[in-house]
């Protein structure tokens, strides 16, 4: 019967609007006043059942709650036959927690969204060899699994056969599909767009990648920042402070009609739930735009921020070297090219890949006697020529003639950031090569942004040599630039930073910068939903997008300014409707209601647009 | 010990949190300090030791608040 009646809620709400709509028809239209009467009873006791079951159900564990205030009070307008007061209060109260209901889901749908696509269902190899369909939950570890086109991969797990496209757009945030074949590695909640594999899981149900991604997302859209828990504190004493309240004006004034006007009045309805709906549209914004926040502190912290610390390489740049700038001095390149390629191919140092990978396809050659110089480069017979390929300092050795043009060209070429690699051949300066990591394409634009929201320090931190760091600094703008650092070194100008009263984030790939990471205000991982980064920071940049940063901080900051508004909001109504309880003739129940409905529809309504939030060009 | 994740029907009042909260954590063999009630995804989450307590008795708790009872998960912990 109780939950019957709890389960109708809201026909009872419609219903009561009906009865409340007739008895005002035949009031006002017939001046029958039997029927006026008995329609507002009517409606009075339906809709009061529903309340009073949750009231009854609070105070059995001890709990206040607002139930417990409008079951009062509307029993209070009962016994002094005020129906009309009693019969829309009760309307009101339903009617606004089906429209919370509604609009509550709408700013958890980005969240939904996500959880969503969680696999339900997996095909497992069974003993007899054969694939059946199971729950995703009794997929095991080392358990064989076949995926189909157009399939969920089930599972993190390896290729053990076949070949297929796979959008990772769920883990990533990049929905370009992955090739994958034979021991590639594959993620849970990701889609075969086609081919088939069979894989074998590896991790499984929240140990997933993507499962622990919901679980983040989910623990953080139900964290709870200091203002919150105040709030919660506050709210447990708060409503039973209004019963009590509501008691003594009435010993006071014997004034039944006042007391339980108060106790409607004085409901707490946009204060507690104004925050937690601000926090889970912003959070959800940030999960569908690649963003993880991981929390309503680290959004308030983050909001302030007024530093900014990057990590250069894998942060600003790509972190994949590349040949900028070349000159050629051979006659003859091509032949020149292939030599180089032979050579530089046989060693795996990232300068050599870069070298190789600007080349391209080439024919090689046999490499003999190969010569590893240290802190030099390479010296080899190919084709029955003697190839150098390496620093200026090993041409020198070299005694390869070195004109004044060709100092001019290395002066420059330095001077620009570049490492260098020059290759003779018999003696003979054929090429130059500079060297040097590419900075990301959009970041120069994407710092500015960061500017304009009002972040004023922003610090790049590098294990490279000042001269690289300060070019990268110069060409980008930023205002303070370290080179030679460790990561304790960067670790310790972080601390520096905040001693001086910095609120500092620090940018980094989650790899090796992990003390940063941990000790800024904020760590911001550029990871592609790796484990270390998910788990040492506060907030993960999906798929390493860097154009993703500033959205993340107009974000927050639009968030805790929502919050704001919404505790101003609540706050405001709840003080402007018990003074004029007491300051106006007009005020009453009904109207009461009725502000408090609409402030929480308000509050709800302004958490909502949150999920439309895009940064302003 | 074991660990239980409850989800419920959506949630939409705070005060149903509250609510909860207090009926779980009254529970004998329910750790107190590991009781989350989760709003925004409507769960909980909690510790409990299965000598003293049954996740069905856990469970009648939560359904005799008038919460609907969608899915419950228990590990090992």
């Amino acid at each position: 019967m109780q939950r019957f009646i709890l389960n109708k809620r809201n026909q009872i709400a419609f219903i009561g609007g009906v009865l409340i709509i007739i008895a005002f028809i035949s009031k006002l239209g017939f001046k029958n006043i039997e029927i006026f009467t008995w329609s507002l009873i009517i409606a009075s006791i339906m809709g009061i059942a529903p309340i009073a079951i949750q009231a009854f159900q609070a105070l059995s564990v001890k709990v206040v709650s607002i139930d417990v205030l409008v079951t009062i009070a509307v029993t209070g307008a009962l016994l002094i036959k005020n129906y009309e007061e009693s019969a829309i209060v009760t309307f009101l109260f339903l009617f606004g927690a089906y429209l919370e209901q509604r609009t509550l889901n709408q700013t958890r749908s980005a969240i939904k969204e996500l959880t969503e696509m969680v696999p339900e269902s997996a095909l497992k190899q069974m003993e007899n060899g054969e694939f059946e369909e199971v729950e995703v939950d009794e997929v095991d570890v080392g358990d064989i699994l076949l995926v189909k086109t157009g399939a969920k991969i089930p599972v993190d797990g390896t290729v053990l056969t076949g070949e297929g496209y796979i959008n990772e757009a769920s883990i990533t945030g990049e929905s370009v599909p992955v090739g994958k074949e034979k021991d590639s590695k594959v993620y849970a909640g990701t889609i075969l767009d086609n081919g088939t594999l069979q894989i074998i899981a590896d991790r499984v149900g929240e140990d997933t990648t993507f499962g622990k991604i919901i679980e983040l997302v989910e623990e953080a859209q139900d964290s709870k920042s200091e203002a919150e828990r105040f709030i919660d504190r506050f709210s447990k004493y708060y409503t039973p402070a209004v019963l009590v309240l509501g008691f003594i004006v009435w010993l006071i004034s014997r004034d039944i009609e006042l007391a339980i006007t108060i106790l409607v009045l004085g409901c707490p309805g946009a204060l507690v739930i104004g925050v937690p709906v601000s926090n889970v549209a912003g959070i959800g914004n940030g999960a569908r735009n690649g963003v993880l926040l991981k929390g309503s502190e680290i959004i308030h912290d983050f909001s302030k921020v007024d530093t900014i610390v990057f990590d250069k390489t894998g942060t600003l740049t790509i972190g994949n070297p590349k040949v900028a700038d070349i000159i050629v001095y051979a006659k003859n390149f091509n032949e020149v090219s292939s030599y180089l390629a032979s050579v530089e191919s046989e060693s795996d140092h990232p300068l050599a890949k870069a070298v190789v990978e600007y080349i391209g396809d080439t024919k090689l050659y046999l490499v003999e006697n190969t010569d590893v110089v240290k802190g030099g480069g390479i010296v080899a017979y190919v084709d029955g020529h003697r190839v150098a390929v390496g620093n200026l300092s090993l041409i020198e050795q070299e005694n390869v003639p070195i004109n004044e043009k060709v100092r001019e060209d290395i002066a420059r070429f330095e001077q620009d950031g570049n490492s260098l690699v020059l290759t003779s051949v018999d003696g003979e300066l054929m090429v130059m090569m500079g060297i040097r990591d590419q900075i990301r394409p959009g970041v120069k634009e994407d710092l500015q942004k960061l500017k304009k929201l009002g972040v004023k320090n922003l610090v790049v931190l590098s294990g490279d040599n000042q001269g690289t760091v300060d070019l990268v600094a110069r060409e980008l703008g930023l205002t303070e630039a370290h080179g030679n650092m460790l990561p304790e070194d960067k670790a310790a100008h972080i601390k520096e930073l905040q001693d001086k009263g910095k609120i500092v984030a620090f940018v980094g790939d989650g790899v090796n910068d992990s003390p940063s990471l941990a000790l800024a205000h904020i760590g911001i991982a550029m990871g592609s939903g790796t484990d270390v980064a998910i788990e040492t920071s506060d907030i993960v940049l999906m798929n390493s997008d860097f154009s993703r940063l500033p959205h993340a901080l107009g974000l927050t900051k639009s968030t805790a300014n929502n919050m704001r508004q919404n505790i101003v909001i609540a706050v405001g109504v709840v003080v402007v409707l018990l003074a004029s309880v007491f300051l106006s003739e007009w005020m009453n129940m009904s109207i009461g209601m009725l502000v408090h409905e609409l402030s929480i529809l308000v509050v709800i309504l302004n958490g909502m647009r949150l999920l439309r939030y895009r940064l302003r060009k | 010990m074991q660990k239980a994740i409850i989800q419920l029907e959506t949630l939409t009042c705070p005060s149903c949190m509250q609510k909860i909260n207090n009926a779980v954590k009254s529970l004998d063999g329910v750790e107190k300090d590991s009781v989350n009630v989760l709003f925004n995804s409507s769960k909980v989450k909690l510790n409990f030791d299965e000598d003293k307590i049954s996740i069905k008795n856990i469970e009648n708790a939560i359904d005799k608040l008038g919460y609907e009872i969608k899915k419950t998960q228990v590990k090992d912990k």
